[in-house]
Formats: structure tokens, C-alpha cells, sequence
């Protein structure tokens, strides 16, 4: 163990090893030699690197960097897992590719799926007019409540989807228009119909004068007492969700200058699967409702436009 | 040049520095060559001992994960297992989740306790006898004697020349190292799966890549830590010894040299013609060439010692031998040296066992034990949780009353599927329904359904007339069975208007 003291070096007593010769305030150091093997598996780092040097990107260079001779790069390994993962969602899309949209709530576990892809893609498509929990904004519905305009089951939300409402050159898309009032009414016709209106969802005072401008003018679509039509997307006036705000001024101002809203239609821009699960998502949340199977004839759509 | 004494002025100059000095030492001073150990064979009490320990740790090690436990149909059959695919930990009749991962902890705790505890009282007594490193170490020992003869047979074999022989024993006996080592790496992936599946699976290419790689570097580690590195594991690269270092006092059990009794050494012959100026030391070496880890232990306690007590057997045989009394090498602690060597009776081992220290460290561990024992028997095996969601934090419907939604995780911990009633429990008016039902069959409480062993989230939504107030509510649930064991989770029920 002891090595031969050299010039400086004194020999500790204890242990019989040399010091290496200096002394920090009385702190004397062992000059104890390193094992052998030690040197080795230094020896052993500098080979590894050599080898990685040449196996990976290593060196840079005044263009890139070299490329080594396995030719990894991060990006390739993203781009080879993106391409598991898409392989791995194979089936699962071709099985919503192949059931049909209402039967899905039978089959949960593919149901769990849709919602989980349909948040994702509502995460980048959707959430710029609806929000991040899709709770809307004033003019842009929230789709968490159980108030739907053109029709809240798993097959009406997938068409309103695919083809978009009040959507230029698409014959299929929701469409109607409400029309202006302005000049209609005189300004005390105006104030009886806004609080009939605001009798349907309140005990406010009823007008009886209002009932029958009501009866005359906005009855048509949204129905006698106030219930709307989804078949034209008339808004249910009797219940306590406002799209555009449920204030005197702000129910004058649709009557007036009506805003219709438009979606765009997704037909084409996303593929009918994802569709599909964008449909099993904004369905899951909290609002949607059972698909009744009206017509036998699978030819005749049941959310059929006008 | 004479070598200057520290404490000389001329050392203590100011303003001397480390680069001043003369430092013209040649490389090879650097480092140290390799000194092969050959220890001996060599029978008596502690080696005995030690193959005791040797059979009954490596038995633990190698056939525990083939033990099998009933636990039903749902759960696997495998006494102890970590499955970490389904972040389960089984431990015969104990199955614990991640979330209760404290067990783990303090089981370690009191493993470190556990150390310090057995280091206080009987020394370096895990190096010696429990660590894996001895015990493979002293595995592969037995390999070496087997194979190439013992002490001086290994030595020549060493020197001798490399040719067709010693080439064929150096294969022979490696290749004995890497079954070994294989074998070990085999079995410690068995900890992890299924066992018998698991071993099909691996022989016939099935099984995940991550167990080969295990089985590869464990085999590697245990090939070169075991068969070629051994004591320089605990000399150079163990943390241990010198925390242990730290940790001895002059009350710990030691393999001491007791050399007031020994020195000055000399042969039976020297010691025939002059009985006087010997001690009982006869310098025969066998305490060394016996030593697995080289050292020479009548230099006093030091780092390479792992107190396996080899040298006391080997001692105690010679000393039988030649007619003196034993325990010239024995375990003492430091007080007793002082003791005999002055001539008083040393302290009875009872009292040097049971001092403030053991007592102190063994009350620790002993605390902590009962605490995890007592927490593990009045675990629930239900659990609730509830979080409320934040966007949005409520939802006006059509009716006007208002709806909150949760996300609610039940847990069955049981190994069999369990129903529960969720309920609410204040927030007078409400009723709630999962996302799988409609709101019409909405009502105050749920039966839920959760599989064996399993979290179930159920989403809910809790509905309140129009009109509530903001208050604070609380989700109840309770197993339907004999248990009856219930958790609940307070919430808080958002409306519109509230300042958030």
C-alpha cells in the first residue's frame, strides 16, 4: 500500500502512507495511490465518447452538425413515435369509422375513446368560438347546457358539425334567418312585445297588447308560447338561457337588428371520424340528449332541413 | 531531503503555497496495482455462521418470487410482486397502491434505522455477513476453490504462464461466474411479473425488451462486482463503510486484534527458547490468507474490514493448536481492549448491547414499525375523491336551476368488484346523475359499480334549483357489503354571480 516518500512528503504515522507534502491549517492529506482499475474505467469513458462521437451527432460544423453514422436525430425519433401512435389509433377510428354515431353510447368503451379524441380536437378547432370549456360567450352557445338550438342528440350535433349553419355553398347547412324589426313596431309596440318575451321565462309582467304582437309576428318560428323550433333553429324564448343576453336593451336589439351566428361547416376540413368524435364530445357534456329514431326509412334524415 | 515536520516554522511558513512544494512524484505513484486476494479455506463457528446466512439470503432471494399467495380471482397469485405495469405492490397479504407508497418509504426508513441500529450494536455485522456484495463475493470465492484448488493453488495458477490449461480452467470457472450471475439477473425480474409466465416468456423471445436489458446488466454487474471486483466494491466505491466509520464508537462490537496479548509476535519455536519475550501471536499469517477482503487485521480496525470474523476461526485454530487460549482475535469493542489489556474483567455483552444508543435507535425503529403495522391494519379500502370542474365552474340551465359538474374516483381496493352509494350529503334540493344515465333518473344518491382493485371516475353532475346559494357539500360513499366502509369529500357548489 505505502509508497516511497519523495521529496516534501512525510510518512503518517497511523497508516503508513506519505502525506502529500503540505498541511492546511494542521489538515495533513494522504497521498494514497488510486486503484489500477480505476485508471481503466477512465480510459473506458474516453472510449465511449469516441464511439458516440462517431455513432451520433456530435461535432458541430459552420452549416449543421455532424450527422453520425446511425443517422438518429430527435426529430426523426418524434416523427417514427407520432407514427406508432397513429398506427395504434388505426383501429379505433376504423371502428367509428364503421359504427353508426347513435349506437355509440352502447358500446362505452369505444364512446370513452370519441370523448377523448373529440376533446382533443375540440382543443384546436372549436374552443376559438365556444371556449376552452365550451361554455360559449354571449353569441356563441355553450354547449355544457341542456338548451340546444338545432337539436342536442349525438346525430343532430354531428350534422350541424359536418355542415356548418347559415354556411355559403352548402345546400345542407342550418339555415334561417330572423328578420329585422326595425320600423315594425312603434316604440310602445316594442316595450309590450319585449315584456311578453320576458314574461315566457319570468314573472314579469305579462302585456296583453304584447301577446298578441307576439301571436302576429314571432309565433311563426318560435312558436305560440315561446318554446322555439329547432327545425329553424328559433331560439326557445321561455326558458333561462339567452344567446344574446337577457336584458330589456339587449332583447331590443335582436328584435330590431337580429344577429344570426354562423358556424363553419367541418365537412371537408376535418375527416368524418373525427367529426363523429367531436359529436361523442360535445355530447358528453353534460347536455346531450337521446337519439329518438323517428323515421324507418333510413333515407329521410330525422334533423331534415326545410 | 529529510522529511520536514509539520509543526517546524519552516512548514508553518505565510505565504507558502501548495505550488511552491516539491512535487515531482513519478506517475506510477499515481495509482495502485491490483492485489489479488486468495483467501483460504477455513471452517469454524463464524464461517458456519456465514454459510448459514449465505443459504438462507440467497433462498430468499431466488425462490421467494416463485411462492404463491391465494388472493381470489382478480388478483395475481404471486406472493410478492411488483407489478408496475398496474402500479400494484403485493406482499402476501398486503397489496399496496402508489398512493400509499409511505409503507415503502418507511419500510425504508427502517431498513436505514435498521442499519444503524445492528452497526451500533454489533458493528459492521451487515458488511460481514447480509450484504449482497458479501454474500456473492463469498459465492464466487467458493466458485474460485472449486474450480482452481485453494489458497496456494490459485496463487500458482495465477503466475503460471497463460496456456492451454489455465486457459481452459480461467473458461471453465468464468463461465461458472456467468451462470451464476445470469441466474441471479433472472431472478430478480421475477420480482416483477408473473413468474412462471414470465419465465416461458423469456425463453421463448416473448418477453418486454425491458426484461432482457435487465437480465443483461444485472448479469454484467453481478459477473464483474462478484467474480473480478469483490472487496474493491466495499474499499473503493461503497458509501457505507465510511459512513459506518462514522458511526462506530468505542462501545461497538469490533474484530479486534488484541495486542497487548499478541506482540511481540514470534514463532512457537522462538517462543520455546524464550517464553518471556513473546506474546501469544506466532505470526503464522493464517489470519490473513484467510481474509477475503486481504488486509491484515493485527493493523487495527480499518476500512477493508468487513468483520466477517473469518480471521477469529482461523486464530482460534491455531491458538487451539498450539495449546494457548483463544479469542487473541475476537470480537471487542474498544472499552473491553482497554479493559483487558489493564487487566479488569471486560463488560458483560448484555450491557454493552443494551445501552442509551441501541436503545435509543431500536425505540425509533421500533416506533416507526408499530406505526406502519397499526396504519396498515385501519386502512379503508374505499376511497373518495371529488374534483370540481373549473371550466366552467357552473352551468345555468334552461329551467334556470344550476348545475355543477365532478369529477368523482372511487377506489376499490379490494380484490373483487364492490358496489357503492354515492351520495350527497347538505346542498338541500340537489340531485346529481353520472354522465352514463339521463337526468331524468337523476336523484340524491347512486349505486356505482367498481371493478376488482380498480379506480372508478364517475362524472357527475349535481343539479340545485334556482335560487341556491353558494355553499359548501360534501360526496359520500359507502361500500355495499358487510364492511360497510365509507370516505366522503367535501366540495364546494359554485353559482353564478359568486366572486371566484
Amino acid at each position: 500500500m505505502a509508497n516511497k516518500p519523495e521529496s516534501g512528503q512525510r510518512i503518517d504515522k497511523a497508516t503508513g502512507t506519505p502525506t502529500v507534502g503540505h498541511e492546511w491549517d494542521g489538515i495533513e492529506e494522504l497521498d494514497t495511490p488510486m486503484p489500477r482499475w480505476w485508471l481503466w474505467t477512465f480510459y473506458l469513458t474516453i472510449l465511449f465518447a469516441v464511439v458516440y462521437m462517431v455513432l451520433y451527432p456530435a461535432w458541430p460544423m459552420l452549416e449543421k452538425g455532424t450527422a453520425g453514422v446511425l443517422g438518429w436525430t430527435s426529430r426523426g425519433q418524434l416523427a417514427e413515435e407520432i407514427s406508432v401512435a397513429d398506427q395504434a389509433r388505426t383501429t379505433i377510428n376504423e371502428q367509428l369509422a364503421r359504427s353508426p354515431l347513435e349506437r355509440l353510447p352502447q358500446d362505452s368503451a369505444l364512446m370513452q375513446q370519441a370523448v377523448a379524441g373529440g376533446r382533443a380536437a375540440f382543443l384546436v378547432n372549436c374552443v376559438q368560438c365556444h371556449g376552452s370549456g365550451a361554455a360559449g360567450s354571449p353569441g356563441y352557445p355553450n354547449l355544457n347546457d341542456d338548451d340546444w338550438l338545432w337539436g342536442g342528440d349525438l346525430k343532430a350535433i354531428e350534422y350541424t358539425l359536418t355542415h356548418g349553419i347559415r354556411q355559403h355553398g352548402d345546400d345542407m347547412t342550418r339555415f334561417s334567418q330572423m328578420p329585422p324589426f326595425d320600423g315594425v313596431f312603434e316604440e310602445n309596440q316594442l316595450d309590450a312585445v319585449i315584456d311578453h318575451v320576458l314574461s315566457l321565462s319570468s314573472d314579469a309582467n305579462p302585456s296583453a297588447v304584447g301577446a298578441q304582437l307576439y301571436a302576429d309576428n314571432c309565433a311563426v318560428c318560435h312558436g305560440p308560447n315561446g318554446l322555439g323550433d329547432r327545425a329553424l333553429g328559433a331560439p326557445n324564448l321561455a326558458d333561462a338561457i339567452w344567446l344574446y343576453g337577457r336584458t330589456r336593451a339587449e332583447v331590443k336589439r335582436q328584435i330590431l337588428a337580429p344577429r344570426n351566428g354562423m358556424m363553419p361547416k367541418w365537412e371537408g376540413r376535418l375527416n368524418p371520424v373525427t367529426i363523429k368524435m367531436l359529436a361523442a364530445y360535445v355530447h358528453s357534456l353534460g347536455g346531450g340528449e337521446n337519439f329518438v329514431e323517428v323515421a324507418k326509412d333510413p333515407a329521410v334524415q330525422v334533423d331534415e332541413q326545410p | 531531503m529529510n522529511n520536514p515536520d509539520p509543526t517546524s516554522p519552516d512548514h508553518a511558513l505565510p505565504g507558502r503555497s501548495w505550488a511552491d512544494l516539491p512535487n515531482d512524484n513519478p506517475p506510477e505513484h499515481l495509482f495502485e496495482k491490483r492485489k489479488q486476494v486468495h483467501p483460504q479455506r477455513i471452517d469454524g463457528n463464524f464461517r458456519r455462521f456465514k454459510w448459514l446466512v449465505m443459504i438462507v439470503t440467497l433462498a430468499i432471494y431466488y425462490i421467494t418470487p416463485w411462492l404463491r399467495w391465494d388472493r381470489g380471482p382478480y388478483a395475481p397469485d404471486q406472493a410478492v410482486l411488483v407489478d408496475l405495469a398496474n402500479r400494484r405492490f403485493y406482499m402476501f397479504g398486503i397489496e399496496i397502491w402508489p398512493h400509499e407508497f409511505y409503507f415503502v418509504a418507511g419500510l425504508l426508513i427502517m431498513a436505514g434505522i435498521g442499519l444503524f441500529l445492528v452497526t451500533s450494536a454489533v458493528g459492521r455485522a451487515w458488511c460481514g455477513y447480509a450484504c449482497p456484495q458479501t454474500v456473492w463475493t463469498d459465492l464466487f470465492q467458493h466458485v474460485d476453490r472449486f474450480v482452481d484448488g485453494d489458497r496456494n493453488a490459485r496463487m500458482r495458477l495465477d503466475k503460471a504462464p497463460w496456456g492451454a490449461g489455465k486457459i481452459a480452467r480461467r473458461g471453465f470457472k468464468w463461465t461458472i461466474y456467468l451462470v451464476i450471475a445470469f441466474w441471479t439477473g433472472g431472478a430478480w425480474i421475477m420480482y416483477f411479473a408473473d413468474a412462471p409466465t414470465l419465465t416461458v416468456d423469456f425463453w421463448t423471445g416473448n418477453a418486454a425488451p425491458v426484461a432482457y436489458i435487465t437480465v443483461a446488466i444485472l448479469t454484467l454487474t453481478t459477473f464483474i462486482l462478484g467474480g473480478f471486483m469483490r472487496e474493491q466494491v466495499c474499499i473503493y466505491m461503497c458509501p457505507w463503510p465510511r459512513i459506518q466509520a462514522a458511526m462506530l464508537d468505542e462501545k461497538s462490537l469490533l474484530v479486534t486484534y488484541k495486542d497487548w496479548r499478541g506482540e511481540p509476535r514470534g514463532s512457537v519455536k522462538k517462543a520455546a527458547k524464550d517464553p518471556d519475550a513473546f506474546g501469544d501471536c506466532i505470526d503464522c499469517n493464517q489470519c490473513v490468507a484467510v481474509c477475503p477482503t486481504g488486509i491484515d487485521i493485527r493493523e487495527g480496525p480499518q476500512i477493508g474490514c468487513i468483520t466477517c470474523a473469518l480471521c477469529i476461526d482461523a486464530c482460534n485454530r491455531v491458538m487451539d493448536e498450539v495449546g494457548r487460549p483463544r479469542g487473541l482475535i475476537d470480537y471487542a469493542t474498544l472499552e473491553d481492549c482497554e479493559r483487558e489489556a489493564a487487566g479488569e474483567e471486560p463488560r458483560p455483552v448484555w450491557k454493552t448491547l443494551l445501552r442509551p444508543r441501541t436503545l435509543f435507535y431500536f425505540s425509533v425503529w421500533a416506533v416507526i414499525g408499530l406505526a406502519l403495522l397499526f396504519a396498515l391494519g385501519v386502512r379503508s379500502h374505499t376511497e373518495l375523491s371529488a374534483a370540481a370542474d373549473r371550466n366552467p365552474p357552473f352551468m345555468l340551465m334552461s329551467d334556470g336551476s344550476i348545475r355543477n359538474a365532478f369529477t368523482l374516483k372511487i377506489r376499490n381496493m379490494e380484490s373483487r368488484p364492490r358496489r357503492f352509494t354515492l351520495a350527497i350529503k347538505g346542498l338541500d334540493g340537489a340531485v346529481m346523475w353520472s354522465g352514463t344515465m339521463s337526468r331524468d333518473d337523476a336523484a340524491r344518491s347512486l349505486q356505482i359499480a367498481v371493478d376488482p382493485d380498480q379506480t372508478q371516475a364517475v362524472r357527475t353532475y349535481v343539479v340545485a334549483p334556482a335560487g341556491t346559494a353558494a355553499q359548501d357539500f360534501a360526496f359520500s360513499v359507502v361500500s355495499i357489503d358487510e364492511q360497510a366502509e365509507t370516505d366522503r369529500s367535501e366540495v364546494r357548489f359554485v353559482v353564478p354571480g359568486e366572486a371566484e
